[in-house]
């Protein structure tokens, strides 16, 4: 009797999570546990809150709804592989895993699997260069961008002069810290500045010998390439030993709420790059508010609404979908496949207008993708920790990389990957 | 009535002296071994190799590496997650720099190199014991770890400092890389287990298991009887480093495909196979199997449950594994510290008797 009972129950157990077919499906991999579980929330709440607010609003994309199948992956990669092993058989049309490393583990996966991926802001940065790398995007920025937009601003500051200048770079020791020191060196040869390496090692709870290092040696400028509680400790340690904090800029993963407001007016005049702007009065807030958060459909606890990563979050979803979007005009069908998205993606363009008219103007940059450029405009802003009022105020417009110098080092990086991989250089 | 060895007899001391001497188990055995070889690679998909088949056969091996020298030897090491790290290393290296050997010989030389490492940092068990040797262990896991970050030479310069695996083939199939189909990952995996198995189960069987047995039970009692602590202890710093380095190197290789040292081969992974050779068993080559399933089944099925059955968000489904993890382990180790080994063991015992206990 007992026995059929669970039986019964296990039965309609497989029955009720068996999925509902053709819809668009969006895997989301998130971490909200974890040591980076403080940027993994607010993405992620940013990300489904989006494509619930599509389906509230305009009945999903093109008419299809969207399904939302989130897998916690607490920013392990082997969580993250059986997170992408368990996904993809629901028919997911693009990944964004929000994890370097995660995505150095799928993409030789999802490129055999032909699904695509969209790395926005991280990941592989060669993966600019579309025609080796077909199913990765990295659009509208990468790490090398990142590095080059830093330099750029401490040459503007410094009138267009930074040579025997003392910079540290503080990172994460992981692929996603290294990223940029290539670039980073590349810079350094150009513009004559000095360069010091100071790794982190995961999580990051632990930075005092680093920061006595900083201490030490006194560099003029400190770089950091932080994620998860490493940021918090960083701006604390920075804060304890004294650091000018406006000498102190984190990359576009190193600047959320929560990364300064534990160290209280001690982090005010830290400064981090973002490549997206935040406006908590967008309208498509508003709208998410309404539609989603009131009607009880909040991915989170609907805290995060209007922070610098939910804000993130939402722009990377807004991304996908008009990707989707551009997938279904260009075939023709709503119900579209991971190859069809990959097409979306290769034509995106994003303008002003279309940003306006969803209802997040000026969110991010204009710019269009081509089936030979995956990596958009790489363009960034530097935003700048007000304690006081607790908020980031936008110090520039935004500032270009450096092309000549990025565009040699994508192409030989993608080149050397080509190679290794037996991949021939082309187009889709 | 049904699981006796009643009538069950020996003729010759080769058939006493088997593997299994209950006819049985030598069929639970082979039902095993024929549903491992000849059914599983038919049926297998991605979904079941990559998130749990190919886990569990690479962290049995790794489990009973740690059993050999912990279990086995009773000398505590903490340096697994180092040990595997160098597999991977060496594997990879090996790879990239003579393409045209087979994957499979670079893996035994990896396990090899991984010998020699493990054998060097044993040196110091023939002086310290027990939490001391466990700290000069975890001295080894850090050092590993940190070497392979810091040299360069190591990942080849990538940019990144992640190592991964290209496209080798076995008889014209892929095995590593993307492109490998399930059954290969788990075929491959499963050979290397299995042989992994035999040598250590006839291993602990022999002379060499059991001097390492003697040296655990009582070191100075196996000295005072001729047994050599030096040549027990560095054999079995090296045959547990072997095998552990063959499971770093198919951990790299042929699952992961991509890894990051300090990720993937950090502290938390000593202790998670520490881990599987306490709940398993310690001195057991089933214990390691049955520990690395407990360990790498029991999350996936939590998860199945809460996520995909029971509907519940993914971050209470996550922190509630950690809890039901962690509570599982504590009432094991309170109701059978000898693990689950020994609940095998009991449960045999039970069934001998059955239905007419005394």
């Amino acid at each position: 009797m007992k026995m059929k009972k669970l039986a019964a129950m296990a039965l309609a157990g497989t029955l009720a999570a068996a999925p509902a077919m053709a819809d668009l499906v969006i895997p989301d991999l998130s971490y909200r546990t974890g040591p980076y579980a403080a940027g993994g929330t607010p993405f992620s709440d940013g990300y489904q809150d989006y494509f619930n607010l599509l389906n509230a609003r305009d009945g999903g994309i093109g008419g299809e709804m969207v399904r939302i199948v989130e897998c916690e992956t607490g920013y392990n990669t082997e969580k993250g592989v059986e997170c992408y092993e368990s996904t993809k058989g629901e028919g997911a049309l693009i990944y964004q895993p929000l994890s370097t490393g995660i995505t150095y583990q799928i993409i030789p996966k999802a490129t055999v699997d032909e699904i695509p991926i969209h790395t926005m802001g991280y990941g592989r940065t060669s993966a600019a260069n579309g025609e080796v790398f077909n199913w990765v995007f990295n659009y509208p920025a990468n790490y090398w961008d990142a590095a080059s937009v830093m330099v750029n601003y401490l040459l503007d500051e410094n009138g267009g002069d930074i040579s025997g200048k003392k910079i540290a770079l503080v990172y994460h020791n992981s692929a996603y810290g290294k990223e940029p020191i290539r670039t980073l060196e590349e810079l350094s040869s150009m513009h004559g500045f000095e360069l010091t390496q100071l790794a982190v090692d995961h999580p990051g709870q632990e930075q005092k010998s680093q920061w006595l290092q900083i201490r030490r040696e006194r560099p003029d400028y400190v770089l950091m390439w932080g994620w998860g509680v490493m940021n918090q400790v960083a701006v604390q340690e920075a804060a304890n030993i004294g650091f000018p904090m406006e000498n102190f800029i984190g990359n576009w993963w190193a600047g959320a709420e929560h990364d300064v407001t534990p160290a209280g007016a001690g982090a005010d005049g830290y400064k981090s790059l973002n490549m997206n702007r935040i406006d908590a009065d967008l309208p498509v807030f508003a709208e998410i508010r309404t539609l989603v958060h009131e009607a009880g459909n909040a991915a989170g606890d609907g805290s995060n609404m209007g922070s610098v990563l939910y804000t993130r979050g939402m722009y990377a979803a807004m991304l996908a979908a008009e990707a989707i979007a551009k997938a279904q005009e260009i075939h023709g069908v709503s119900d579209v496949t991971p190859a069809m998205v990959r097409d979306g993606m290769a034509n995106l363009d994003i303008t002003e207008a279309r940003m306006a008219e969803l209802g997040m103007s000026q969110i991010g940059p204009e710019f269009s993708v081509t089936c030979e450029n995956h990596g958009g405009s790489g363009l960034g802003i530097v935003q700048q920790w007000n304690a006081s009022a607790g908020q980031w105020v936008a110090l520039t417009d935004y500032i270009a990389p450096d092309d000549s110098v990025i565009d040699p080092l994508i192409a030989e990086d993608s080149a050397a990957f080509a190679a290794e991989n037996g991949i021939e250089a082309g187009c889709l | 009535m049904l699981y006796r060895e009643a009538g069950d007899f020996k003729t010759s001391y080769v058939a006493d002296n088997q593997t299994f001497p209950l006819k049985l188990d030598r069929i639970g055995f082979w039902v095993t071994m024929a549903v491992a070889w000849l059914v599983i690679p038919f049926v297998i998909n991605d979904y079941w190799a990559s998130s749990l088949l190919v886990p569990f056969l690479i962290y049995a091996i790794a489990a009973i590496g740690l059993n050999i020298l912990t279990g086995y030897c009773g000398q505590v090491s903490l340096g697994t997650g180092g040990f595997m790290a160098v597999g991977a290393y060496a594997c990879y290296k090996l790879m990239t720099s003579f393409p045209d050997v087979n994957i499979m010989i670079h893996i035994v030389l990896a396990g090899g190199i991984t010998a020699a490492v493990g054998a060097a940092f044993g040196l110091p068990s023939l002086r310290i014991k027990g939490f001391y040797l466990a700290v000069a262990t975890l001295a080894a896991q850090f050092f590993l770890v940190w070497l392979f970050n810091k040299v360069s030479w190591f990942y080849n310069y990538s940019a990144s400092g992640q190592i991964s695996a290209p496209e080798r083939l076995v008889a014209g199939v892929a095995v590593t890389g993307p492109s490998t189909p399930a059954w290969a990952q788990y075929l491959i995996c499963l050979f290397f287990v299995t042989v992994c198995a035999v040598i250590a189960r006839n291993l602990t069987r022999g002379t060499v298991g059991r001097s390492w047995m003697a040296i655990r039970d009582m070191d100075i009692a196996a000295e005072i009887i001729g047994v050599n602590p030096l040549k027990a202890k560095l054999t079995a710093f090296a045959v547990s480093s072997f095998f552990v380095g063959i499971a770093g190197a198919l951990f790299f290789a042929v699952y992961l495909g991509a890894v990051e040292v300090g990720e993937a081969f950090g502290i938390q992974k000593s202790f998670l196979v520490l881990f599987m050779i306490i709940i398993g068993g310690l001195g057991s080559i089933f214990g390691s199997f049955a520990g690395a399933a407990f360990l790498v089944l029991l999350p996936v099925a939590l998860k199945w449950l809460g996520v995909d059955v029971m509907g519940w968000p993914t971050d209470l489904v996550a922190h509630f594994q950690l809890v039901i993890v962690g509570a599982l382990i504590m009432f094991f180790l309170i109701k059978e510290p000898h693990g689950l080994a020994q609940l095998w063991r009991l449960a045999k015992e039970k069934l001998r008797l059955w239905p007419f206990p005394y």
